[in-house]
């Protein structure tokens, strides 16, 4: 048997699937046939690593050297330069986006360096279908501590170590396990939330790509302390790979014996079956689920009474969240202590946020509770692109607010953000740079949960189509006084007459964007002006005569021939043409295109 | 599966799958492979050094490649990191050699000395 001395991890997360990860894998496999090494080295694939932007990525082992940006070309290279003669290959390295500096190991990096990764521990180490590489992770070890446990011992763990549920409401797990444990009615249920509905948001996708087990074996050790034999995986449809991975880990566990009766010769038997998720984002809202996984149509009924008491079949029902039931094993191994001296005094362990926006590194990241905003966006995230000024972050997505500059070293924490009317949510964390118009980001988002309101109850439907209404006229240079008073006194009582917690947090965006940039929303109805530059019904673009070179680029670039002049000659746009795409705006290499306030072209 | 030790089981072994990945660096062998270096014969001493790892069951030494640095006349060169010790070189490493270095300097950490090349402090 040949000796195995190098394992590259190709990173098989959706992302890097789509850059085409599995065709720069086979080529590696060619190349290393072709070379006469295949033997020597492994090739495997693991979970997402983090560095989607930059996929796809590997990593090589032992030295941990780390690969970005990779073509099926290049794994030639890799194997005749880095496997065969032990050469670094310098330009597929990843590069600090504001130093230029370039880091050969994964661990090295700023996006990496920064993290704690508790629930992406297994990211870019196993391989997301294989149980015996998860095993050697310590997997099925909580498990198997449980189940020597008396169930009242693993609630009050997890009650100890002061983990809150991660799906949005941040509800401490313990407790909700203890309610669900004494809660009258047979059998009883688990059920894993897998819904993420919110725009941009795919940490639990990643998890349940790149770390299967790890839910399962919190969902397991969920069902042991409640007393449930059976478990139900939600995952909405449109994450093929996940359902995959998951079903993969559930056959292997099967397989084991990890899931079905007398496990591990303890006496305890539990099942677990997987639903795919209809995808609308009203069916993430846990009564909604139910409803859904029972048959019905995935609409929301009054709480109380809560799951624990009245679930699935009306039977007593823990519902978590994907990042919820992947910290469970850690915690049960590592112990109470051990979890709640991470992060801060209310808010124990870390969180895993999808950032993405105006920050060079996008991605994957995981970072204990009180970490500050400008740690993650200048550190982690390396910075604003192009030198941009940082002006706000959105966080818990369309149920969410945003944090103005000012707080840039608040520490993050449940806590913290509901103060100053955002929420931690599900982890969605979006930056905006100084370009970014904070009215359309709240239209944005309301424009979203508007079209995902499931009408049941009229506070929701109409009421967010009106602050909705009013949102679109002030973009559009038509507010008029007062509307910022409607939207403010809309957006109260939506949130007080909704049903369920869509409509409840429907107005979050536009009431905290009010909040702290109401000048902005001042400026786009009083003055018709929008101060980002960004609306397009309030900008206009023209040439800078002083700087133009007349090189032409921006009339060939412009769509509707709005750019115009003759070769060498000063060029100017045609405002009544201009359908402000930008383009040449984008595209002129002297700067000599500018934006201006509408109102300044007009006269 | 039916109890704790089969669990074990599977876990011990399903370590040695990973290990690459996730050890802690202890010892460090590093064997020059550039161009010159694999005619002298350097992937030969790769794989007995690999093999008489394995045959020894030694399980917390990396082995890695470097490029060429320049000293082709001593080629196979090999380094050998041991934590809180200088690097040392050796040279005209053929795989009898090899194995006998492991034998000597990562078992019983001893040098052999008529062998060193260079020894570099501080890495
Ligand atoms: C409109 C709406 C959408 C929701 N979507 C999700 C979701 O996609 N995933 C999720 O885990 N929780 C979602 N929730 C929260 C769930 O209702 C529930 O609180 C959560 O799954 C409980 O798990 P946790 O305690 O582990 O966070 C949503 C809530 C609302 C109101
Ligand atoms: S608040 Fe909105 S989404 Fe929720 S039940 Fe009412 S109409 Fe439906
Ligand atoms: S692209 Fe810029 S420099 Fe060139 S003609 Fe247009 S405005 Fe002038
Ligand atoms: S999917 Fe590959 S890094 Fe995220
Ligand atoms: S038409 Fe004027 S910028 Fe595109």
């Amino acid at each position: 048997m040949a000796i195995v001395r190098a394992n590259v991890l190709i990173c098989a997360g959706s992302a890097c699937v789509s850059s085409r990860a599995y065709e720069f894998k086979e080529s590696l496999l060619k190349a290393l046939e072709e070379a006469g090494i295949r033997e020597e080295v492994n090739v495997v694939d693991t979970g997402c690593v983090g560095t989607c932007d930059l996929g796809p990525v590997a990593i090589v082992y032992p030295d941990g050297v780390f690969y970005v940006r990779l073509k099926p070309e290049d794994a030639k290279t890799i194997v005749n330069e880095h496997l065969l003669k032990g050469r670094i290959v310098n330009r597929l390295l990843y590069q600090q986006a504001m130093t230029k500096e370039v880091f050969p190991s994964l661990s090295e990096i700023d996006f990496v360096a920064k993290q704690k990764r508790i629930v992406l521990r297994n990211m870019g180490i196993i391989n997301p279908e294989s149980i015996e590489e998860y095993i050697a992770r310590e997997g099925y070890q909580a498990l198997a501590k449980a189940l020597t446990m008396d169930p009242e011992e693993v609630i009050d763990t997890v009650k100890r170590s002061g983990l809150r549920g991660r799906g949005g409401a941040g509800f401490p797990t313990g407790l909700k396990w203890e309610l669900t444990r004494k809660a009258k009615g047979n059998p009883k249920y688990v059920i894993c939330n897998g819904d993420e509905g919110d725009p941009g948001a795919f940490m639990d996708r990643s998890i349940l790509e790149g770390d299967p087990h790890s839910v399962i074996e919190g969902m397991m050790i969920a069902g042991y302390a409640v007393g449930a034999s059976k478990g139900f995986f939600y995952v909405r449809a449109e994450y093929p790979l996940a359902i995959k991975r998951l079903e993969i880990a559930l056959e292997q566990a099967r397989n084991y014996g990890l899931i079905g009766e007398n496990i591990l010769g303890t006496g305890f038997s539990f099942d677990i079956e997987l639903r795919r998720g209809s995808g609308a984002f009203v069916c993430g809202e846990e009564t909604a689920l139910i409803a859904s996984i029972e048959g019905r149509r995935g609409e929301p009924r009054p709480r109380p009474p809560y799951p624990a008491n009245k679930g699935l079949w009306d039977k007593p029902t823990v519902i978590n969240n994907v990042e919820t039931l992947a910290n469970i094993a850690p915690i049960i191994l590592n112990g109470a202590e051990w979890f709640s001296s991470i992060g801060t005094e209310k808010s124990k362990g870390t969180k895993v946020f999808a950032l993405a926006g105006k920050v060079n590194n996008t991605g994957l990241i995981e970072v204990p509770f009180g970490t500050s905003l400008r740690e993650i966006v200048f550190e982690v995230g390396g910075g604003i692109p192009g030198g941009k000024k940082f002006k706000a972050a959105q966080t818990g997505g369309p149920s969410g607010g945003c944090i103005p500059a000012e707080y840039l070293d608040l520490p993050l924490d449940y806590e913290s953000l509901k103060q100053i009317g955002a929420i931690v949510g599900s982890g969605g964390l979006i930056i905006m740079d100084e370009d970014t118009c904070m009215v359309d980001v709240a239209r944005f988002f309301l424009e979203f949960t508007q079209s995902e309101s499931c009408g049941k109850c009229p506070p929701c439907r109409v009421g967010t189509r009106k602050m909705l209404d009013i949102l679109e006229r002030i973009i559009n240079g038509e507010g008029e006084e007062g509307d910022i008073e409607r939207l403010i006194e809309l957006g109260n009582e939506i949130k007080q007459d909704s049903l369920c917690g869509l409509g409840q947090t429907a107005p979050n965006p536009v009431l905290s964007t009010i909040r702290f940039f109401r000048d902005e929303y001042e400026a786009h109805i009083k003055e018709k002006r929008c101060p980002a530059k960004s609306c397009r019904a309030l900008i206009a673009y023209q040439v800078i005569p002083d700087k133009c070179k007349g090189c032409g680029i921006c009339a060939r670039v412009c769509p509707v021939g709005a750019a115009q002049g003759k070769p060498r000659e000063i060029h100017f746009i045609d405002k009544d043409l201009c359908i402000k795409c930008g383009d040449c705006f984008a595209k002129c290499p002297f700067g000599a295109i500018e934006k201006v306030d509408i109102l300044l072209v007009k006269t | 599966m039916k109890s704790l030790e089969d669990l074990k089981r599977i876990r011990e072994q399903a370590q040695a799958q990973i290990r690459l990945r996730t050890q802690e660096a202890n010892t460090k062998i590093i064997v020059g492979m550039g161009t010159c270096g694999i005619a002298a014969g350097a992937r030969e001493t790769l794989m007995a050094i690999l093999d008489e790892l394995a045959k020894r069951n030694i399980q917390d030494v990396v082995v890695t490649q470097t490029g060429c640095v320049g000293l082709c006349e001593y080629e196979p060169l090999v380094n050998v990191v041991k934590p809180g010790q200088p690097k040392i070189t050796y040279m005209k490493v053929t795989p009898e050699r090899a194995r006998q270095i492991i034998a000597s300097h990562i078992v019983n950490d001893q040098v052999i000395n008529e062998w060193v090349l260079s020894t570099e402090e501080g890495v």
